[in-house]
């Protein structure tokens, strides 16, 4: 491995140091509603640390021994390993009548974004759904709204907006058949489907 | 790769044309589909009332063949009944069988608590029925309605429909509603065997006929006023997009097909513009779209979800759902683009509203505890209550008198259609012959 990809790998390493600190933009967000945080995805700033080309400034590793740039690169592949495995995982559940992105779902979700930042041709479909409670015509918008959720937290965490597609099944796909909330809350749903 | 089938029609040419007492009824042939009979969902009389009025409809004199299938007086008995209004003797315990005026006698069907009679004679003439029909208050011995109808032998049961509506009239004072139609979408299968068709039938489930078969979801059917088109919303693209439907061509049109959400469709009173939701501009707004120049209005503007937008009663206002004040409640604007004053209180959760015809009440989805149940709240005195006793109801549409209300629920596990009425009495179920059955609107009355 060269220097220059030994170089990408801190990147990606340093990168993932900031998608964590970012997370807290995202916890604003969901907790603000859905008026103000609109502005905020538009500032895709952040998407250019995350899009894995190593050319940020800063990151030098001349100073490093052979040993440690080893050692980084290990981990670096570790890392990765960590992040593929992380992102094994495309569903999103929700509770009744909410659009709320829980906090077990973020760090998977943050390994997604990455992901789409660094491979800029990548795209994602992301499918919202709801439980068969309620009225049809709602639980359509409703299932937009998470798939939306989703979206915006993926833009925030670095995918771009090209990326990114939505669509609202409501209740009409469910996963499981059947009623019960053991049921019900695995149709709750937001699916990423990748190309 | 996305399977779609518009089954070609021959649509029933509209009917009944009063000349002086004879009434026609003209219809083309029904060209049954392959497999329409396993499509058809069966009637299941759930309860009635004890309120309801004794009727007597004698078993009709026949003369010559009569075509297949339910004979005329037993479709009307049947119709009267599921109305939960009637409640009609059993043939078997009638002590004479008269099929006109002059072989009636009061006194027997006083003695056995009849309020009403009906009697009658059908007559098979080359291609056609002829029903000719008289109903007597039995109290007052007194002959209050007598017609000939007429239909080709093929299509008995619209005869037996238009007979059970000028019956029903005469009695109650109200249209009768047994000549409207249903449109209801079934799901069969699962994976990559899943079809939804969207059908349309009789108010009993019979003669259901698929009218667009998909492979991707299709909901929300929306009837035109005058009842030859539906507005839906199928995923056939791959989102939800909105189309017209002409029932007696097939032909479809593309009507929203915006980024985003297209759904809700609901015909304007004068069927030249449509509400739907769509979510074009960011999030669910309720639009109205001029039919003829696609023109679009927006109606609400909101950060939070406003969709199932409806015309009310007088089709100068407009009723919607938004979950603006944190869990979706229904709202009414005076006029379109007005303020929305909120208009349910009662749970968290009230959606999906349909204006009665008199404007005395909305009536919505409603959430009781874990219940999702059919409510109506009097939009004077914003009381609520509930209608229905089932647990997962959804999608309530209004006959167009009023006086019943079709949903889609499960009963001990089945997906059906029921049928109450309006104030919550008397119902009847259409269970799914397989699979679901579900997204139930009940079409116009169209013939007068």
């Amino acid at each position: 491995m060269n220097l220059s990809m030994s170089s990408k790998m801190f990147a990606m390493l340093l990168a993932a140091g900031l998608v964590a600190g970012c997370s807290s933009t995202g916890e604003t967000m969901d907790e603000e509603g859905y008026g103000s945080d609109v502005e905020a995805i538009d500032q895709e700033g952040g998407a250019t640390v995350y899009d894995g080309t190593g050319q940020e400034g800063g990151v030098s590793s001349s100073a490093m021994t052979d040993e440690e740039r080893a050692a980084a690169q290990r981990k670096a592949e570790s890392e990765q390993a960590a992040q593929a495995a992380l992102r094994d995982v495309t569903t999103f559940y929700f509770d009744f009548d909410t659009s709320e992105i829980k906090p077990e779902a973020r760090e998977v979700l943050i390994a997604h974004a990455r992901y789409l930042a660094e491979n800029p041709r990548a795209e994602v479909r992301i499918e919202g759904h709801a439980d068969e409670r309620g009225s049809k015509e709602y639980n359509l918008a409703l299932g937009e709204r998470r798939a939306n959720a989703v979206e915006r937290f993926l833009i925030v965490n670095g995918a771009s907006r090209g990326q990114t597609e939505t669509v609202s099944y409501g209740e009409e796909k469910p996963a499981v058949r059947g009623s019960g909330e053991n049921v019900w809350a695995q149709n709750r749903r937001v699916e990423l489907v990748f190309d | 790769m996305t399977r779609l089938v518009i089954p070609m029609t021959q649509e029933q040419v509209p009917v009944k044309s009063p000349m002086r007492s004879l009434v026609l009824v003209c219809m083309t042939m029904l060209m049954l589909a392959a497999g329409s009979a396993r499509a058809e969902l069966l009637i299941r009389i759930t309860e009635g009332v004890e309120s309801a009025i004794p009727i007597a409809v004698v078993p009709f004199k026949e003369t010559g063949t009569m075509p297949p299938g339910d004979k005329i007086s037993s479709i009307v008995r049947s119709d009267l009944t599921m109305s939960g209004e009637f409640n009609p003797l059993e043939p078997e315990k009638m002590l004479s069988l008269p099929s006109r005026q002059s072989d009636v006698y009061f006194r027997d069907w006083r003695m056995l608590g009849q309020r009403y009679l009906l009697v009658g004679e059908v007559t098979r003439r080359g291609e056609r029925l002829e029903a000719r029909y008289e109903l007597f208050d039995v109290n007052r011995e007194e002959r209050i309605l007598g017609e000939t109808a007429a239909a080709p032998a093929s299509n008995a049961r619209s005869l037996a429909h238009h007979i059970s509506d000028k019956v029903y009239e005469a009695i109650t004072g109200e249209t009768g509603v047994f000549s409207t139609k249903l449109a209801y979408v079934t799901v069969t299968g699962q994976g990559d065997d899943i079809r939804y068709r969207l059908q349309v039938s009789d108010i009993d489930g019979k003669r259901a006929k698929v009218r667009l078969e998909s492979d991707e979801p299709i909901l929300s059917p929306a009837w035109s006023p005058d009842g030859k088109t539906l507005a839906y919303v199928s995923f056939e693209t791959g989102k939800p997009v909105i189309f017209t439907h002409e029932l007696a061509t097939g032909k479809r049109q593309k009507v929203a097909d915006f980024r985003g959400l297209n759904s809700a469709p609901a015909w304007g009173p004068d069927g030249k513009s449509l509400l739907m939701t769509l979510s074009r501009d960011g999030n669910a707004e309720v639009y109205n779209m001029d039919l003829s120049t696609r023109e679009l209005t927006r109606l609400t503007n909101h950060w939070a979800i406003d969709t199932e937008g409806v015309w009310d009663h007088a089709g100068r206002g407009i009723f919607f759902t938004s979950d603006r004040s944190g869990g979706p409640q229904i709202y009414h604007m005076e006029r379109p683009g007005a303020e929305a004053r909120r208009i349910t209180f009662g749970s968290r959760y009230n959606a999906r509203p349909r204006p009665g015809p008199d404007g005395q009440y909305v009536y919505h989805v409603h959430q009781r505890d874990n219940a999702f149940l059919i409510a109506r709240t009097n939009l004077n005195t914003g009381e609520e209550s509930i209608v229905t006793r089932t647990e997962a109801d959804e999608s309530p549409s209004l006959a167009p008198n009023g006086r019943m209300l079709i949903y889609a629920t499960e009963q001990n596990g089945d997906s059906v259609l029921t049928v109450v009425s309006a104030d919550g009495g008397a119902a009847y179920s259409l269970p799914a012959a397989e699979g679901e059955v579900r997204d139930p609107a009940w079409g116009p009355v169209t013939t007068r």
